[in-house]
């Protein structure tokens, strides 16, 4: 019945001075139906699926769902194949450098446009731009122009270089780095905006310090400002992180995974499983192998940024 | 895309509601997309729009059948079937049919007689689940072919070759004349199925082959026979060696203008040669089974129709599906797309010398099932995954590629 009364009251007026003590579920009651779905939706969509998945990964499930268990014989499979092995290295010389070199080339970007140049404003566009494009997008034009017959070697060997020879995507050993050109020039705009927000976030003050007491300006950069920018860098590597683990429309508008199987990636070895091959619960086996590795980069990271603060 | 297709589907269903007796719109997927495919798919939409009062929705779907399987099985399950859809004959539609998505054509193939008709049998029975019918079989076509270029040999100063061992031995002129003897495209289904299809039934035989794809025998691949195979794939992925280009028909276009010598491709280039305006036996040349042992593989296409809740649809699907099989249409659709018509009782107004040596074959009954028939899509993947890893590293040798092919029909189902 207190429960009913309470419930009756909208939460904003509370009785001033009550001599009850309000009930600490209907605190800010609208708030919380307000988060409902979204309770829901993590709790269904998210965790539901992700349990699905993992449980049905464990079954022989052909082009549909089934509970016929199999144990192991998923993982079995997929480790002792080929293709997923050269698909977990794809992903991780691709996460590499991905990761290296778009922080590194974004805040190289972002540091120069903030030396108060002329025309930043064009340049920021022209940076950003291709973060417009989609990865299928993206893939073509790059296709294209690293074509051996269209694109970079024939411009080289037109203008009159006869003996230059540029075909990373025809090349197993290079292929990936083709596919991290193309995913450089798409992804380096978008990080170094949110660089160049982190910059202009800098007090002027500290600049000033820094020339008084004579630090020259990439040693500021290095010692001052970069760890003043620590919040923009994780936000920055947790976006390039996301990219890279679900890395799929390049490689199938770059390569499809060739010349051979040398450009796989384990989304695409997923697809492929399931779909292609009709073979759900290898898909499912892969795709939680991928969680796994996922989980297994973020736990730590999320004890060292969080457990540490509340320690400090 | 998602977005009109949903439009065109809501307005297929507010039709039919409204004028049950009139047609409605049926949206078919097929991965139908070069020059010669399209013009040949377009008589089926043709003879679907002038014949009855339904009208054909092209969902055409670029990039392959390995692409465009997983979309149609995608919408099928999502509960947003199209009206009809193509798939190979043989086993990638055995679960639907198993979960009941799909709709018996028991009926329809009763009424039309298809046991009768349909020529060789073995394509109706790829249809047909415990007694029931899901399937209509629209042509034959095999894999078994090596096409020849005419200007390519005109260049080297040669007579074109009758066998693969004439065709090895014309590899060095070749490449003195510039031209790369063997086009092959990057997709690892064409590189794969020149040997599961072609090079593998011609060089180690009909009985090796059956014995490894049907009875899943490990020790047969591991055989002399198999090894005779391995060791002229390798052959030719030296000679593929120069000439690179994804799709089929790139390599079938290189073909046609003597930029390479031959392509190991199915009976479907026919009709890029046909679009091209090429006589067979001049600008190019045909040798079913490589020249050596000549046997065809009956596999083909078919549409299958998923389970639709309106009746006004269902019967619009049943008709379609009795004249994909008509003879007026059999005749049109398979002239165009240098495929084989799948009832006997038809003739082709034009057969060219390709087309007869193929129907000369299937009168003599020299024929085997497709691999699509005999082995699951999950093996298939596993052999064009292996398949066109040993194509594109060439330090993997014939031997390696021999035990690996061995382990994956070992584990086969």
């Amino acid at each position: 019945m207190a429960i009913a009364e309470d419930a009756d009251r909208a939460p904003g007026d509370r009785p001033r001075g009550a001599t009850r003590r309000p009930v600490r579920l209907f605190q800010n009651l609208q708030a919380k139906v307000a988060m409902v779905p979204m309770i829901f939706v993590a709790l269904v969509v998210f965790l539901g699926g992700t349990i699905w998945t993992v449980v049905h990964s464990f079954t022989g499930s052909g082009l549909l769902p089934r509970l016929n268990w199999v144990g192991l014989d998923q993982y079995e499979r997929l480790w002792s194949s080929r293709k997923w092995l050269v698909s977990i290295e794809n992903l991780a010389i691709y996460g590499i450098f991905s990761i290296v070199g778009t922080l590194v080339i974004g805040f190289v970007l972002a540091a120069l446009l903030d030396r108060k140049i002329r025309f930043e404003d064009t340049f920021r566009t022209i940076f950003l731009y291709p973060f417009a494009l989609s990865f299928i997008v993206t893939g073509l034009i790059w296709q294209w122009l690293l074509n051996p017959d269209l694109g970079i070697q024939n411009v080289v060997r037109g203008a009159g270089w006869e003996g230059f020879a540029f075909d990373p995507l025809n090349n197993p050993d290079l292929v990936m780095y083709g596919l991290l050109i193309a995913g450089l020039w798409q992804g380096t705009g978008l990080i170094m905006c949110i660089m160049l927000a982190g910059l202009r976030g800098i007090d002027e003050d500290i600049w000033k310090a820094a020339r008084v007491d004579g630090i020259g300006v990439v040693k500021t950069y290095v010692l001052i400002i970069i760890p003043m920018m620590r919040p923009v860098f994780v936000t920055a590597l947790v976006l390039i992180t996301s990219g890279i683990v679900k890395l799929y429309d390049l490689v199938v508008a770059m390569t499809s995974g060739g010349p051979g199987i040398s450009s796989e990636v384990p989304a695409k070895y997923v697809m492929q499983a399931t779909f292609g091959g009709q073979n759900l619960g290898q898909g499912f086996a892969a795709s939680t192998m991928m969680l796994v590795m996922v989980v297994i980069i973020l736990i730590p990271w999320a004890y060292l940024e969080f457990g540490g603060r509340r320690r400090g | 895309m998602r977005t009109t297709l949903g439009a065109l589907l809501c307005s297929a269903a507010t039709m039919g509601a409204a004028q049950a007796q009139d047609g409605v719109d049926l949206e078919v997927m097929h991965w139908w997309t070069s020059g010669g495919e399209a013009a040949a798919v377009g008589k089926f939409a043709e003879a679907l729009d002038e014949k009855t009062p339904h009208s054909w929705v092209d969902g055409a779907i670029a990039g392959g059948g390995d692409t465009a399987r997983p979309v149609m099985v995608s919408r099928i399950i999502g509960g947003d079937p199209p009206a009809a859809f193509q798939f190979n004959h043989g086993r990638q539609a055995e679960e639907l049919i198993e979960a009941g998505l799909l709709l018996d054509l028991t009926d329809v193939a009763e009424a039309q007689g298809w046991t009768d008709i349909v020529n060789p049998p073995g394509l109706l029975e790829s249809c047909t689940i415990d007694g029931r019918i899901y399937c209509a079989p629209i042509n034959i076509h095999s894999w078994n072919w090596m096409w020849l270029s005419g200007p390519a040999y005109e260049k080297a100063g040669l007579e074109m070759p009758t066998d693969w061992t004439g065709f090895i031995e014309s590899a060095p002129a070749l490449r003195e004349a510039g031209v790369t003897p063997l086009a092959m495209g990057g997709q690892a289904w064409q590189q794969s199925g020149a040997f599961n299809n072609v090079m593998a039934i011609a060089i180690a035989g009909p009985e090796a082959w059956l014995s490894v794809m049907r009875d899943k025998n490990a020790d047969t691949v591991l055989g002399e026979d198999y090894g005779r195979a391995f060791e002229a794939y390798a052959e030719a992925r030296d000679l593929a060696q120069g000439w690179s280009g994804q799709d089929w028909n790139q390599a079938t276009n290189a073909v046609i203008t003597g930029e390479a010598g031959a392509q190991i491709m199915g009976d479907w280039a026919q009709g890029e040669f046909a679009v091209a305006g090429k006589t067979a036996g001049e600008d190019y040349g045909c040798l079913p089974g490589l020249g050596l042992g000549a046997y065809l593989q009956t596999g083909g296409d078919a549409f299958y129709f998923p389970k639709q809740d309106d009746p006004a649809v269902e019967a619009a699907q049943k008709e379609l599906a009795a004249l994909l099989l008509s003879p007026e249409v059999q005749v049109s659709f398979n002239s165009v797309k240098g495929s084989l018509p799948i009832r006997g009782d038809v003739d082709l107004t034009t057969v060219n010398e390709c087309t007869q040596k193929g129907l000369d074959l299937l009168a003599k009954d020299q024929t085997l099932p497709s691999t699509e028939q005999l082995v699951s899509p999950d093996t298939i993947t596993q052999l064009n995954d292996l398949m066109t890893e040993f194509w594109n590293t060439p330090s993997m040798t014939a031997e390696d590629v021999q035990a690996r092919y061995a382990e994956v029909i070992a584990d086969a189902d």
